[in-house]
């Protein structure tokens, strides 16, 4: 049988926030990650867990300014469906598409995504290639962090004990484009070998790319942005060329694991595959 | 603590700790066994049900978060002894064998074909995709599915 800690539901943030003040919780939102990790056979089950589904104020998509605001309980089937998404970040519909199936795409959440900070969340390489700021609350107050440091190291978050993550803004700009690669073992229900999003600005359609981003997952302890591959592609007008000689550099700058669902080699590999074919289709080259 | 909510229709109230898997609830407390486990995390479906309308693994939701919902399992699909549409069309088209996955097939073609969902292969193929089946190959199950897509369609009338 399945480890039954003692849980908390919460009705309002304000709640919320008086009991992670008081004590120790683990935050449940959709269940998709922490269902399969309380059962017993991974390691020490939490103390103590936090039912956060029925926080409203986590809740939600809407523009504010020049980003596009996900509340932490946005699910992916939610993702899917919203037509702001689709019009604003359609790259980010493309990711949810491709997480679990329909059965997890209606309980899993980007903020749970966010949160369980596993290197091969899918969803985290676009917040890394999009500039995402996480906006993190407690009783006394919200603070921003950038996507860039989130995850500090593997399987830990910028959070602090008693906050909460509340929700994930996304700049929205007009130039740039956004791309998402994930490659699992199947289309559906497949934790991804290698997960990539590219990003890139093109000023006053000229050729030349600006604010190049390249974000990985799976390949690292944390998803991880690889800078030498990313010095390559700026202020470059891509042509087969830079993609060669991007592809290789992201071959070499990378530096992955071999475990149950990948090789190290394979995984350097099909990056470099990924990269040289996303370059090519974003720049008709 | 006590949790109140709706199975097929009626009303039920339990008695049980709020991290318990809506499964085991299912299974264990209200002896609904119709419902089965697979893989116990969310790869197989096998435990697939509505939660208000939508398709969920039983197996990934605390019953603490189902307080005031509707659940809809395998044993709401049935009339009395009368098998709903989508029932009959796995006898017919030999969409069911072993039938492990048969309960969480029907649902989530079940949510697939309440949302209106294509009768296209693709589109079928996508909505079952996280229910395994390791004796059919699939293929009569996508048949099964289908062919209740054409009969829905065929008996909604025509907007005017």
């Amino acid at each position: 049988m399945p480890v039954e800690p003692p849980v908390a539901s919460p009705r309002s943030l304000p709640e919320a926030y008086r009991l992670l003040a008081a004590d120790r919780y683990r935050p449940v939102a959709g269940g998709t990650d922490l269902l399969v990790q309380i059962t017993g056979e991974l390691g020490e089950p939490p103390d103590r867990v936090l039912d956060i589904w029925r926080l409203d104020e986590l809740r939600g998509i809407q523009v504010e300014s020049d980003a596009l605001v996900l509340g932490a309980l946005t699910t992916y089937a939610e993702i899917r469906r919203s037509p702001l998404v689709g019009e604003f970040l359609p790259a980010f519909s493309e990711a949810a598409a491709t997480i679990g199936a329909a059965q997890i795409q209606n309980r899993g959440t980007i903020g749970g995504n966010v949160v369980n900070a596993s290197p091969a969340g899918d969803m985290l390489p676009l917040l890394l290639a999009a500039d995402a700021q996480l906006v993190v609350g407690s009783a006394s107050g919200e603070r921003r962090v950038p996507a860039g440091e989130f995850w500090p190291a593997y399987r830990r978050t910028a959070l602090e004990p008693h906050e909460l993550l509340l929700r994930i803004s996304v700049p929205v700009i007009g130039d740039r484009q956004l791309r998402f690669r994930k490659v699992g073992t199947r289309r559906a229900q497949a934790i991804s070998k290698m997960v990539m999003a590219l990003a890139w600005r093109v000023a006053d359609g000229r050729p030349e790319w600006r604010d190049v981003r390249v974000a990985l997952g799976s390949v690292a302890p944390t998803p991880i942005r690889a800078p030498l591959t990313e010095a390559i592609l700026e202020g470059v007008a891509p042509s087969e060329t830079t993609a060669d000689r991007a592809a290789s550099t992201l071959a070499s700058e990378l530096n992955p694991i071999d475990d149950v669902r990948s090789s190290a080699d394979y995984r350097r590999a099909v990056a470099a595959r990924v990269l040289h074919r996303l370059i090519r289709e974003g720049s008709g080259s | 603590m006590t949790y109140r909510f709706s199975v097929n229709g009626r009303g039920v109230e339990v008695d049980v700790p709020g991290m318990r898997r809506l499964l085991d609830v299912l299974r264990e407390d209200l002896a609904l066994t119709g419902t089965k486990e697979g893989c116990g995390e969310g790869e197989c479906g096998a435990c697939s049900v509505l939660l208000d309308g939508a398709v969920v693994d039983a197996c990934l939701v605390p019953v603490c978060q189902v307080e005031g919902s509707s659940v809809r399992t395998v044993e709401g699909l049935a009339a009395g002894d009368a098998l709903s549409d989508l029932q009959a069309a796995f006898l017919q088209t030999g969409g069911a064998q072993c039938g492990i996955c048969t309960p969480g097939m029907l649902m989530a073609a079940e949510a697939h074909l309440a949302a209106g969902g294509p009768g296209g292969e693709e589109s079928i193929r996508e909505a079952i995709a996280g229910n395994l089946c390791r004796c059919t190959g699939y293929t009569k199950i996508v048949d099964a599915i289908a062919l209740v897509a054409d009969q829905r369609s065929a008996s909604t009338p025509e907007p005017n």
